[in-house]
């Protein structure tokens, strides 16, 4: 592939998604800065690497790669955060039998502050799915996870939200 | 089904992800236990919740700079004006919109004669989404045709079609086909058209095509071709191209 080919194929395929990119490096960073610096790695890695992208696929093909970039930022400058939630898969079966019961309404910042509490694959999941869009299988795809687990995390992830909601408006 | 099961495929259900016979189960067991009826409102409204606030955040001009210059290797643009920014935003949405059916439909080899089509599709998709539509923004003709003069080898007619609903936004210097050109920018209601202007050449394409959803339009006129490119329909794009010829 002749550079510009690349650059055009580049041009074509990720910018249309820096959106985005953008949005998911800021949910998983957690501010603007180090989701710029994110997303500014990851683009630049699928630029490197743009001729294996598939036109079709081309958002959740970004969007693998800024979530890897993600991770290993997080892994390197904050490693606490980074704490698989499916180990503990077993203690949520009986999180289950209740209700969450529903809130009754929430503005943005309290939204915001809510879905920024959740754990990282939580948030990952919710944002993939209520911010962009993703199909289930697309979210498989970015967070390399099985479908199953998409749909588990989902539940969970709302469940958890619901709950934060709730416990806000009763204070 | 079970609560616990209920529970987990409520979600997949509102995300329309679940299948047809889970769904009827679902519905089922719905049906006889108002907990689970009423999780699946509490899912409903923090879907809709999420749905309806501004929790999306988009790239940041800086960012979208600086990889347009480290990977494209193109400056920086200067900061453009209101006007011009809300009418960037209206087209870009459908730019983005175009761009994806763009990039599913490209195929790697393309013949010479689709060539040129790429390139000018390409230059108006490009001048919707590098913050440059306009080099010279001005509604007058008579600001926009000198604005040419002495940055390219022929004078381009410019006039303002504001009257028949085609009002003029501005001008820009463009490279189409292997040469420089004028790019004269038109605006239908929501639509931006590109008008790429160059001298005649003999072995040009003419006629209308329609390509991923864009209307691109060939005449000749005076000694000078001009390719109309846009999302507009093609009976509006031709109308406007029947006004540049006369």
């Amino acid at each position: 592939m002749s550079d510009s080919e690349q650059r055009a194929r580049f041009e074509q395929l990720v910018l249309p998604h820096l959106d985005a990119a953008y949005n998911l490096a800021r949910w998983l960073a957690g501010n603007d800065h180090d989701a710029e610096d994110i997303a500014q790695e990851a683009c630049m890695r699928a630029f490197r690497f743009v001729s294996g992208c598939r036109n079709p696929d081309a958002r959740a093909w970004l969007l693998t790669i800024v979530r890897n970039a993600a991770f290993s930022w997080l892994k390197k400058n904050r490693p606490r955060s980074v704490v698989s939630i499916d180990n503990d898969e077993f203690a949520e079966i009986e999180d289950q039998s209740g209700a969450a019961g529903s809130f009754h309404s929430a503005d943005t910042g309290t939204l915001r502050a809510a879905l920024e509490s959740l754990p990282l694959e939580f948030r990952e999941a919710l944002v993939l799915r209520e911010l962009e869009g993703l199909s289930y299988k697309e979210i498989a795809e970015v967070a390399e996870v099985p479908v199953g687990t998409v749909m588990s995390r989902l539940a969970r992830a709302r469940r958890q939200l619901q709950k934060t909601l709730i416990q806000k408006e009763k204070v | 089904m079970n609560c616990t099961e209920s529970r987990q495929l409520l979600h997949a259900q509102a995300d329309n992800e679940l299948d047809v016979a889970n769904s009827l189960e679902l519905e089922r067991h719905l049906q006889a236990c108002a907990v689970c009826a009423a999780e699946r409102e509490a899912v409903q409204s923090l879907k809709k919740a999420l749905r309806e606030s501004p929790l999306r955040c988009n790239a940041p001009e800086s960012l979208r700079n600086e990889l347009r210059r480290i990977v494209l290797g193109r400056a920086d643009r200067p900061p453009r004006s209101l006007f011009q920014s809300l009418l960037l935003w209206k087209s870009l949405a459908f730019g983005a919109a175009a761009f994806a059916l763009l990039a599913t439909l490209t195929r790697s080899g393309i013949s010479g004669r689709d060539q040129f089509l790429e390139e000018a599709i390409s230059g108006h998709v490009r001048s919707l989404m590098a913050e440059h539509l306009t080099d010279v923004t001005s509604t007058d003709q008579h600001t926009v045709k000198p604005w040419f003069n002495g940055k390219l080898d022929f004078a381009p007619t410019v006039k303002d079609f504001a009257a028949q609903g085609f009002p003029l936004v501005g001008g820009r210097l463009d490279y189409l086909n292997g040469r420089a050109v004028a790019a004269l920018v038109y605006r239908r209601n929501k639509h931006l058209i590109n008008v790429f202007v160059w001298p005649a050449a003999n072995n040009a394409i003419s006629g209308v095509q329609h390509l991923r959803g864009y209307s691109v339009i060939s005449r000749e006129a005076e000694g000078l071709r001009y390719c109309l490119v846009s999302d507009l329909n093609q009976q509006e794009l031709a109308e406007l191209a029947g006004m540049l010829e006369r």
